[in-house]
């Protein structure tokens, strides 16, 4: 029973959270009540069984990145997991001492990297690393030829997401991690909404460090993933809370049985089910995508056409807002660029990264498909979208001005 | 955002969209004033052009587009509301808060009034100006 006459609409986010996907709740049901105990309790059932739960779930996660079960640290989640990588590879490999006055390193990321990348980097900028953001092209790919630039002796890190959150493109991480490699660089990558939708292959893609979310991939939140790699080369990490050793020390503390049971699950069942979800999910975004550029004009798909996630598009309408669009679109839940939907009142950062221009920016949407979504939410979605689009555009200054001849960069608007 | 029932009203049924001519017919008319505040780039922007009788010195008409949030969009609908049939300076009065207060405009929102406000009282300067009334001068611009 849902909460009163609440109406449920149409659900288009999910490169924000995914619903968990029933296997998963019915795998996790049994570690709440039966088998509760303790993984670190070694002499009685109670932690065994526990324990088991824990080794199958750190296999599952294992095969689902080409990994081995000993390179798989459980955390709180992504946010977790960046910070432990970016965070404990700069502290063990810094090249001079804090407080020295010289540089402790050289870390490359990206100006639109998530938060959790973003601001462990600034942190360790204000602790005396320097670190190179580097700035997209306007199709908001990184390629290896970017990062090699960018690369200089004292590099001990390069971070970037293998797909970005925001428009879905997708960068060329194996080469990257090989040019990493060649270099003695540290790699690591913000795989979030890659890992459990697209292949991994950590030793063919070239990965020391790769952090991934479970509430991403039909999985409970609060519950994460980071990848260290153990040989060539062994990556060690400084941990960042001190306690009773559990997963190597990197990340100690009781374990979430619970969470990790249902990650687990949820990393098997993405396995499986993977390329058919993707293709299904690739037709769905494509029909979406076409039936909303072809209604109306000026709108523009943000990010590179082709290399991008199937089931993310971020479409930028010119002269509406984005706030408006959403209250417009009441029956579809989504995402917005807007600066109205944002608590900084700022419009999206990798938007503005990519050269979007404010206005556009201010008028985007995110729409992101998933495992459960069905053709008719799509074609229901489209045609929202679109009436939406036309009654905010009855109502846009802009767009009479626009189609009067003027141009609108040339208007002296006024500032607040 | 979640919004009181005025503001979804206000935006679902928006008062008195439109406008009185194209930006060049406007500009010839001597009887419109038009307010354009705002910016693209901001998020926002308002126009609201008022019709004005020229003998009685009263606001006939008013009429808004506006690109922006829910609450920019309530907040010049309202303000075409309450002008039509106000004298200049009544309209001049037409505070920012009283469209907070009526709408309940979130405090985050507070600015979409300051707008609103602005729009009136740049769209009353606009016909002053056209028809040569000094401005007042407790009605600074902004």
């Amino acid at each position: 029973m849902t909460a009163g006459n609440a109406h449920r609409s149409i659900y288009l986010d999910n490169a924000a959270t995914t619903p968990c996907d029933p296997r998963v709740v019915e795998a996790m049901l049994p570690y709440f009540t039966e088998k509760f105990g303790n993984p670190g309790s070694r002499n009685h059932r109670y932690g065994w069984e526990a324990e088991e739960g824990v080794d199958t779930a750190r296999g599952q996660v294992a095969a689902l990145l080409g990994a081995d079960e000993k390179e798989i640290i459980f955390t709180s989640g992504a946010t977790e997991s960046n910070n432990i990588a970016i965070k404990g590879a700069a502290y063990m490999y810094e090249k001079a001492p804090a407080g020295s006055g010289k540089s402790r390193g050289h870390i490359i990321s990206s100006i639109i990297e998530h938060k959790a990348v973003l601001d462990p980097c600034k942190r360790l900028q204000k602790e005396g690393f320097d670190v190179t953001f580097l700035e997209p092209p306007k199709d908001g790919i990184f390629t290896a030829e970017m990062v090699k630039a960018a690369l200089r002796p004292d590099t001990i890190l390069v971070s970037l997401m293998w797909a970005n959150n925001e428009i879905g493109t997708i960068n060329e991480i194996p080469r990257i991690g090989a040019l990493c490699h060649e270099h003695d660089v540290i790699f690591h990558t913000d795989a979030t909404q890659w890992a459990g939708k697209m292949p991994v292959d950590v030793e063919r893609d070239n990965i020391d460090l790769l952090s991934m979310s479970g509430h991403k991939i039909y999985g409970p939140k609060g519950i994460g993933a980071l990848y260290v790699r153990r040989r060539k080369p062994r990556v060690r990490l400084q941990a960042l809370v001190d306690g009773g050793g559990q997963e190597r020390g990197f990340r100690p503390g009781t374990l979430n049985v619970t969470g990790i049971v249902g990650l687990g699950k949820a990393a098997e069942i993405a396995k499986a089910e993977m390329d058919r979800d993707g293709t299904r999910l690739l037709a769905l975004r494509r029909k979406l995508e076409d039936s909303v550029t072809s209604r109306l004009d000026h709108c523009a798909i943000n990010g590179h056409r082709e290399k991008r996630l199937p089931h993310i598009t971020n479409i930028s309408f010119g002269f509406v807002e984005g706030e408006s669009l959403m209250m417009a679109c009441k029956d579809i839940a989504v995402s917005s660029g807007s600066a109205c939907t944002s608590a900084s009142l700022e419009p999206s950062y990798v938007l503005k990264g990519l050269g979007v221009g404010d206005d556009l920016a201010h008028s985007s949407l995110r729409l992101s498909l998933g495992r459960f979504t069905r053709e008719a939410d799509v074609d229901y979605a489209a045609e929202q979208i679109v009436q939406a689009v036309k009654k905010l555009r009855e109502l846009s200054p802009l767009y009479d001005m626009h189609n009067e001849g003027i141009d609108l960069s040339k208007v002296e608007w006024g500032h607040h | 955002m979640a919004y009181g029932p005025k503001i979804i009203d206000h935006y679902e049924h928006p008062r008195n969209v439109g406008t009185f001519g194209t930006q060049a017919d406007i500009k010839a008319r001597k009887d419109v004033g038009v307010g354009l505040v705002g910016a693209p780039e901001c998020g926002d922007v308002m126009q609201l052009q008022i019709k004005v009788n020229p003998g009685t010195g009263v606001i006939e008409d008013a009429k808004f587009k506006c690109f922006g949030c829910g609450s920019a969009i309530a907040s010049s609908s309202l303000a075409t509301e309450w002008l039509k049939g106000k004298s200049l300076d009544e309209g001049l009065a037409i505070k920012n808060t009283q469209i907070v207060e009526e709408l309940s405009l979130p405090p985050v929102k507070i600015h979409c009034s300051v707008l609103a406000e602005d729009a009136i009282r740049a769209a009353i300067a606009d016909y002053k100006t056209k028809n040569g009334i000094p401005a007042d001068t407790t009605a600074a611009a902004h």
